[in-house]
């Protein structure tokens, strides 16, 4: 019934958009897809994401546009309602023509649209951290693979340095990121002598809002010996998760909670002074400090300012917005030497774009597996509902769309080069190299 | 300086080293200027080094680098900043300093392991403290966090401590530590302390002494002490089991508050009216976005008292709905009694309505509604039992509610002829009471008692367009449960799933939970469709 509700309204406002942009759309203009919730339990997180796109597409618009055409925004709202991302795909491939997809936060909506972008060849731009196990021909994925992220923060919180963890709490909302990502954490941590008993696992539904048994549940753990809490707990529950840890009196100096899902704009909702030096593992932060991000944000505020967005100077940027970011860039410079917006020209032009990302860091595309090289930086939650960064790797790390951690994943290849053409293989595809044929064909 | 006091002070220089007031003056000044570094490794030397002196002197500046105000000016300079950033105090003198450009001083960072050691150390030096408050907070820190560096303090403390409370969780504090200690009598003494007074984390350590190693030796050489480990340890695990099933009541009862404040709306719309009425979430919601709105109100008009914004918010969510629902009975439901598929098609449009009404005046986006001061945080009601403060207030705001309703609908002549309608319609009309105005006001009245719920829900969950949707189900389920035309059926209901389900959460996960609960009432109403009570008489027939 809930979803009927929300696919009728869905629809009622995507029918009204969409007349709308018809009705403007013109021959020589390109046309860049939005695929984001604007409402619903995911709308918490994804609507600034849409907001980024759109201040991007201002941006180059005000510069030329691309190949001397303006760009157009698309914008659909799929509503946190996983087989309605996979209708509005289509529908901004097959009605709009749309050239690119920027979109999708939960893996359970990428995984909804991905054979929609596979059966019509389109490009979709992700940008969320997501647990990899997924390589695919017509996806870029510009969030953190989990060696990009999760691992990370696990050996953080393991070393001296984080509190030195014996015990694991892996909590997180029931559906295929949190699942993945922590089957991968647990054998990791298996790997590192953790054994199944000190490690509790436990999922919430999607707008859970009753966190005190869970809560009270971790205290008890957490009297077994030192304990650390990897969330990756997503949407609107992180609001009333947090406040059972404030309101319990849980403090990170005992009992560390890091989160994978939870950055600046989530937090905007919530009073951090209970919180403070709870983490965060991300791949930017806002307020690491340099000439690009200073740049990126001030051009955030400005264009908060400029359409008066609802949240005003409380608005923050964080890192799927510089993903976005990142993203958005190496289109532009990849439609830009292949000279066309055609998919197959930009997704070979798009292997090996670099940009200068608000990280401080020189992003990669890497063409083999279609995710990004990137730093890992860990923050802890300060009283202004920013991070105070506590780690950082020294340099950009590869990511791994197969974990080396899981044994069945170990031995598959994701490689979109020569000769192995395949996101999901073990040996290559093209095996006598005489005889090679496009890799769209197979 | 009380007497007392200054003895413990020198028993305190004895322990710690006479020679670091006579000839360690530089180091002391050198370890506090470290607190001011860039480099986190500097800042836990210094951390140490003041804690191997333990001089009350270092304590404003420890607390300030535990605030974030501290400030250093890169070389010998140390100041504390005030909370509102603009007088300065000379970190190292103690005297107020004029600092000329504020900007250019640099704060240290510090992270969870920069304030695992820090808080200790705070704690030892706060245990002379004349404010209770504060020596309590400071001995459940060292009780929380052992170190053999506190234990002189702490000695020296219980000699002219007289607060029962902050005595207890400093001998707690201790025996934790004397757990570890060489003399069998102390290790004794301990593992009793903490068989009386312990909770949950310390039955580890006591476990710890009970470990056989292959060659059949004990952790524990002693086996009085063993004896002694392996009852606390019972005491412990006893009290534990205790204070899980309250808690777990508890929690439930929090629970069961929530379901009942949902769904009593809906017990008098649906349950004595017969209204299959689906908007009945939307009302909620609409009470919730009162609140919101109310908050908004007071933070632009009345900034002093926004702390008493619910007071307005709770009357103006009960109005705001009670009409909405008037209008509602008025508009579209009276055209339609008896007719329940059209009923239920109907005030499902209307919800839908109201929830796109929502989305365009506030956005599709959850909206924050704080709570005030007083309900923030949660009061301990024993040992390891939190409750928050909002989900107290909902427990007794939930109860008030149903008095309130059980009173109007018991003791008004409304609620007379409410219930004369209810019964029998055609025989209330007839004796001369306008049956269709009551209707309304009967309407209105559920309404608006789905707007005090949207009130207590705002304080914590979100609110969002769609936070009706989440609750309809459960309200319905309520009622049908309960019995449908009862009130005391609903009370029970709301209790019995509320505390059904938290005792089944802990085992069976919040999914698995929830649909266990589902399966237990299908097969409930299919034994008992009359639900919990049943309405006896000639009403049943109706």
């Amino acid at each position: 019934m809930t979803n009927f509700i929300r696919l009728t309204l869905a629809a009622t406002i995507a029918v009204t958009l969409s007349i709308g942009s018809v009705a403007t759309a013109e021959d020589d203009t390109i046309k860049v897809g939005v695929l984001h919730s604007l409402s619903g339990t995911m709308a918490i997180s994804e609507t600034s994401l849409k907001d980024t796109v759109l201040m991007m597409i201002e941006e180059q618009n005000a510069k030329g546009g691309v190949l001397g055409k303006q760009l157009e925004a698309v914008v659909v709202d799929p509503a946190s309602n996983w087989p309605l991302f996979a209708e509005k795909a289509r529908e901004l491939i097959e009605v709009h023509d749309v050239d690119v997809v920027f979109g999708c936060w939960t893996s359970v909506s990428r995984k909804s649209v991905l054979p929609v972008f596979e059966e019509l060849n389109g490009l979709l731009f992700y940008p969320v951290q997501y647990e990899g196990e997924e390589s695919s021909w017509n996806v870029f994925y510009t969030g953190a693979a989990p060696n990009q992220q999760a691992i990370p923060a696990v050996e953080y919180l393991m070393s001296e340095e984080g509190g030195g963890a014996k015990r694991w709490v892996l909590l997180g909302t029931d559906y295929v990121y949190p699942r993945t990502t922590n089957k991968i954490l647990r054998y990791f941590l298996n790997a590192q002598g953790v054994k199944d008993s000190d490690i509790m696992e436990e999922y919430t539904p999607f707008g859970h809002s009753d966190y005190q048994t869970i809560v009270a549940n971790v205290k008890k753990f957490a009297a077994g010996g030192p304990t650390a809490v990897v969330s990756t707990i997503n949407g609107d529950s992180n609001v009333p998760f947090y406040k059972e840890l404030a309101a319990q009196g849980i403090k990170a100096e005992d009992i560390p909670v890091v989160a994978f899902s939870v950055g600046e704009e989530e937090l905007r909702g919530i009073d951090t002074k209970p919180l403070v030096g709870h983490l965060a593992a991300w791949n930017y932060f806002q307020s690491i400090e340099n000439p690009t991000n200073d740049a990126f944000i001030k051009q955030w505020k400005k264009y908060v300012k400029d359409h008066d967005l609802p949240g005003g100077d409380k608005r923050v940027t964080n890192d799927p917005m510089e993903a976005h970011y990142i993203g958005f860039k190496m289109w532009v410079q990849a439609v830009e030497q292949a000279r066309t917006t055609d998919v197959d020209a930009v997704r070979q032009a798009l292997s090996g774009q670099k940009v200068m990302s608000p990280s401080g860091y020189v992003i990669t595309m890497d063409g083999r597996n279609h995710h990004l090289h990137k730093p890992v930086v860990i923050g802890e939650v300060n009283e202004d509902g920013q991070f105070d960064i506590v780690w950082q790797t020294d340099m950009q790390v590869r990511a791994d769309a197969w974990s080396p951690h899981i044994p069945d994943s170990a031995s598959k290849i994701a490689d979109w080069s020569y000769p192995h053409l395949c996101g999901n293989c073990t040996e290559p595809k093209i095996k006598d190299p005489g005889a090679a044929s496009s890799p769209a064909s197979q | 300086m009380k007497l007392p006091g200054f003895v413990a002070m020198l028993i305190v220089m004895a322990l710690t080293g006479v020679e670091a007031l006579a000839g360690e003056a530089p180091d002391f000044d050198d370890a506090l200027r470290g607190l001011g570094s860039k480099s986190r490794t500097t800042i836990l030397q210094s951390i140490e080094k003041l804690s191997e002196l333990s001089d009350p002197r270092s304590l404003s500046a420890l607390e300030a680098l535990l605030d974030k105000r501290l400030r250093s000016d890169g070389s010998a300079g140390l100041f504390i900043v005030d909370d509102a950033g603009e007088s300065f105090v000379d970190a190292l003198s103690g005297e107020g300093v004029r600092v000329d450009a504020p900007d250019s001083l640099t704060t240290p960072r510090i992270n969870n392991r920069v304030r695992r050691s820090l808080k200790p150390l705070i704690a030892r030096l706060r245990l002379r403290n004349p404010d209770v408050s504060i020596r309590l907070a400071a001995a459940t820190e060292l009780l929380n966090r052992p170190s053999v560096d506190a234990v002189a303090s702490i000695r020296v403390a219980l000699e002219d401590e007289s607060d029962q409370e902050v005595r207890d969780a400093l001998e707690v504090a201790l025996a934790r530590i004397d757990l570890t200690s060489d003399d069998p009598k102390l290790r004794m003494q301990a593992a009793e302390v903490l068989g009386e007074r312990g909770d949950r984390n310390h039955e580890v350590e006591l476990k710890a002494l009970l470990v056989e190693d292959e060659e059949g030796q004990f952790a524990e050489p002693d086996p009085a002490v063993r004896e002694a480990a392996r009852s606390a340890v019972e005491k412990i695990q006893r009290a534990a089991f205790l204070s899980d099933m309250a808690a777990h009541f508890l929690y439930g009862l929090s629970l069961a508050s929530i379901l009942l404040l949902a769904a009593l709306g809906l017990a008098i719309t649906f349950g004595l009216m017969g209204v299959i009425n689906m908007a009945h979430g939307e009302m909620l919601m609409v009470g919730a976005y009162t609140t919101y709105v109310i908050v908004g109100l007071f933070e632009t008009h009345l900034p002093d008292l926004l702390d008493a914004y619910i007071l307005v918010a709770i009357p103006s969510a009960f109005i705001v709905c009670g009409c909405i629902g008037m209008a509602m009975e008025r508009g579209v439901i009276r055209f339609l009694y008896g007719r329940p598929l059209e009923t239920l098609l109907a005030t499902w449009g209307i919800s839908l309505i109201l929830i796109q009404t929502v989305r365009l005046m506030f956005g599709a986006q959850n909206v924050e509604v704080a709570n005030p001061a007083w309900l923030s945080g949660g009061y301990e009601i024993f040992r390891g039992v939190v409750l928050p403060w909002s989900r107290i207030c909902i427990v007794i705001f939930a109860g008030l509610t149903v008095t309130g309703v059980w009173l109007v609908l018991q003791r008004t002549p409304l609620g007379l002829n409410v219930r004369a309608v209810t019964q029998n319609r055609e025989m209330a009309a007839s004796l001369g009471i306008a049956t269709s105005r009551v209707d309304m006001w009967t309407f209105g009245l559920g309404s608006a008692i789905a707007g005090l719920g949207g009130v207590a829900l705002s304080q914590i969950g979100n609110v969002g367009p769609e936070l009706g949707q989440s609750y309809i189900v459960d309200s319905f389920m309520v009622v049908v449960l309960g019995g449908v035309g009862k009130l005391a059926g609903t009370v029970t209901a709301a209790l019995g799933l509320g505390v059904v389900n938290k005792f089944l959460e802990p085992v069976s996960g919040a999914v698995l939970g929830k649909i266990f609960v589902l399966g237990f009432l299908i097969l409930f109403i299919q034994r008992r469709p009359q639900g919990i009570f049943a309405l006896k008489g000639r009403a049943a027939e109706i």
